[in-house]
């Protein structure tokens, strides 16, 4: 392998590692509900949406940015105490597959309200965030993607913070580690998942914003779920680490394996790929690289 | 018995005679999608048709006195609700023809419309060999199928080059949508890049294309003289986009007939300005059927789209041009059949004559709209020229005559198509008598 080569295969892969990124944005969405309430939350693409068609409505009738994006935070968490309070509840102790089919459910409702709120139109964000590309020994780095991978790390770090030092955060791991030891201690569930919906609410927002104005601000911002799945089975669905290290995994190898495999099937492949991926370590590891390994007796 | 008793049965009868009967009505079922991913062009194209027909309704009393009707089924785009909409609407009396603005939808259709003997329109889509209306009599890709487009866009590069010779060692990526719609226009792309001498490389994006980081530095690598981009929905701006991190020049990317909207461009940011598409019907609302559609329909409150900030745009313009494709072909129906509703084999006649000359189009309102057209039973696309427009940030602008593309070229690829596909499924090769036979239904 020449020198060209190398470099552009080390091209391929920091554009991998920063596409990665984006993807753990919104697996951490996932993570966060899956963690305390036990819910894959198939509606998350749905609130990406939502919040970023919110946002960027409200910037062009003439919002102010901040004001936008408390209005936004405001109305992301208003859906999230309203999902609990109106589907979660009423599906106490059903079954995972039952709740896994509400959240399904749940996307449609979230998209056709969307829709019918906001209308269909697509839109342009603009967060002033350049998209011009710099060049570091010879490879093309886009500013946007650096500083969406900034702005997932201050997020990351964030809720670590936040799980670590406040109450709220410790009952959410001790709701996270048992939940009928949670409730014996005096903790309440309902307002604990009400918090937590209204938190992926919040990472809702942030992934629709870079999410929004890296493809527009439209429909197809509820199918990036489709990229969030295979880094949730790598990473575990209960771990934030997991979620960021495999959505760079996933990232990287998802971008090799197009360029230097997808020739031998005909291109295309990313796709797939990651979900193969996903597939095999599902098969070695259930749990995911980083998910808590679950003992059941019977 | 007084006055008024003794003659009112006369003067009924004499208007019965007169005019066409009050029941005579032409209907169009739309499979339309107003929610969903690609509701910004089903708003638009649809909105256009209705607004359209509308126009004809109010201004002309319909055409010929004949009223238009149309319903329509929310697909979301999908073949499954698509076919399901049909299923409902097709025992909808006085059905002109079919017009799902959808390839999976049109290809799931392709043997229903047959059987039921009503045209099946896929204006500037849909398989290719379904222009040879020999084999297919009930489908008309009107004014544009897949090879013509292609056709068209290297005739463009070739024209900005100073010629076809000039493409010899020039290199021209296409960056095609995972989908049979993208897949479409492969074998055509390695005859054309055989014939003048271009090197190709054909890159396939997955769908739905929010991510091209890889797709992009393959094209970095092969340092293409010219990206043609055949895109759909969201994989446009993202190719715009990650073109602009890749550093490749945007006025070097040539985008397909369904990369050429606003909603395609506008998410894109400057990323877009300079960008060039074709297409076979000029933006804007300054042609006169579009000003007598904004007096008629939109200043009394009957326009389809809810944001008139759209009327001339992309979608819109189209759905009009379709309009008036439909609307025509049943007006040259009539004038054999007969002023009333007709069948859809009827209107199937008419589109095998719906022949548009350029100051026909100019009496309809739409001189520089699109250009013409001339469908005959055997080449039911029709001929359509085709133009190229740039996006300066605000609006598209036309940057070129109207292209013909090479028919000649293609014409017995596609012969060859449809009668391996005419031999599979046992069909005969209809002649021009056939086409002349009508029946009704």
């Amino acid at each position: 392998m020449d020198w060209f080569e190398l470099l552009f295969a080390a091209e391929v892969a920091v554009g991998g590692l920063l596409s990665g990124v984006m993807y753990a944005l919104v697996a951490i969405g996932f993570v966060l509900i899956y963690k305390t309430s036990g819910v894959l939350n198939f509606a998350q693409g749905a609130m990406v949406l939502f919040a970023a068609l919110t946002f960027v409505n409200l910037v062009e009738r003439g919002v102010p940015f901040w004001v936008s994006v408390a209005v936004t935070l405001a109305a992301m968490t208003a859906l999230g105490f309203g999902i609990e309070r109106t589907v979660l509840r009423p599906l106490a102790n059903r079954s995972p597959m039952t709740l896994f089919m509400a959240t399904l459910g749940l996307s449609y409702v979230i998209e056709g309200a969307a829709q019918l709120i906001w209308g269909t139109q697509v839109h342009r964000l603009d967060l002033g965030i350049s998209n011009a590309p710099f060049e570091v020994w010879g490879i093309f780095i886009s500013t946007f993607d650096l500083v969406a991978a900034a702005i997932a790390a201050a997020l990351v770090a964030a809720l670590t913070a936040f799980f670590r030092f406040t109450h709220t955060g410790l009952a959410f791991r001790a709701v996270a580690d048992d939940q009928f030891a949670a409730l014996a201690v005096g903790l309440r569930l309902d307002r604990i998942w009400a918090t937590v919906w209204a938190a992926a609410g919040v990472v809702a927002l942030v992934a629709g914003l870079l999410w929004g104005a890296r493809l527009g601000v439209q429909f197809s911002l509820s199918l990036i779920v489709l990229k969030a799945l295979p880094v949730l089975v790598l990473g575990g669905f209960d771990s934030i680490l997991g979620a960021i290290v495999a959505g760079l995994v996933i990232g990287a190898t998802e971008k090799l394996a197009e360029v230097y495999i997808g020739p031998f099937f005909g291109g295309g492949i990313e796709g797939w790929f990651a979900y193969a991926v996903a597939l095999i370590v599902l098969l070695v590891r259930p749990s995911g690289l980083f998910g808590q390994k679950r003992v059941e007796r019977y | 018995m007084s006055f008024l008793k003794r003659v009112a049965p006369a003067l009924l009868a004499a208007a019965f005679l007169a005019s066409p009967a009050l029941s005579d009505e032409q209907h169009f079922p739309l499979q339309s999608y107003r929610v969903g991913p690609y509701a910004a062009g089903g708003t638009g194209f649809f909105g256009g048709f209705i607004d359209y027909l509308n126009l004809i309704n109010t201004r002309d009393g319909g055409v010929n006195g004949v009223k238009l009707t149309w319903s329509e089924g929310e697909t979301e785009y999908e073949v499954e609700k698509g076919v399901e909409v049909y299923q409902r609407l097709k025992s909808n009396p006085g059905i002109a023809a079919w017009n799902p603005l959808s390839v999976g939808i049109a290809y799931a259709m392709i043997d229903g419309v047959t059987a039921d003997k009503v045209p099946l329109i896929t204006i500037n889509h849909g398989r290719t060999d379904t222009t040879d209306g020999r084999v297919f009599p009930y489908v008309f890709p009107l004014l544009l199928n897949p090879y013509s487009e292609t056709s068209g866009i290297v005739n463009y590069i070739a024209g900005k080059e100073g010629g076809h010779e000039a493409l010899k060692g020039k290199k021209i990526a296409v960056l095609y949508h995972g989908s049979p719609y993208g897949k479409e226009t492969i074998p055509i792309y390695e005859l054309l890049a055989e014939k003048y001498g271009f090197d190709l490389v054909q890159i396939e994006v997955p769908h739905p294309g929010n991510e091209q980081g890889a797709q992009w530095l393959q094209i970095r690598r092969e340092r293409p003289d010219y990206v043609v981009l055949r895109g759909w929905g969201v994989m446009n701006p993202v190719a715009l986009t990650t073109a602009q991190r890749n550093g490749f020049p945007v006025d070097r990317i040539i985008g397909n007939v369904w990369s050429n909207s606003e909603e395609d461009v506008r998410p894109a940011g400057d990323a877009a300005i300079g960008y060039t598409a074709i297409t076979t019907q000029a933006s804007g609302n300054q042609y006169p059927v579009l000003q007598e559609i904004i007096k008629t329909v939109y200043d009394e409150g009957r326009g389809n789209l809810s944001d008139p900030a759209r009327i001339g745009s992309v979608y819109h313009n189209l759905g009009i041009v379709n309009g008036i494709l439909n609307v025509e072909a049943v007006r040259i129906a009539q004038a054999k059949f007969g002023n009333r509703t007709l069948t859809g084999d009827e209107v199937r006649w008419g589109f095998e004559h719906l022949q548009l000359s350029t100051d026909r189009v100019k009496e309809l309102g739409a001189e520089n709209l699109f250009h013409s057209i001339n469908v005959t039973y055997d080449n039911h696309e029709g001929e359509g020229y085709v133009t190229f427009q740039q996006w300066d940030g605000q609006k598209w602008n036309v940057v070129s005559d109207w292209i013909a593309p090479d028919w000649s070229l293609l014409r017995p690829i596609i012969e060859k198509s449809s009668e391996a596909y005419a031999k599979e499924k046992g069909l005969p090769i209809r002649t021009e008598a056939d086409a002349e036979g009508t029946v009704s239904n």
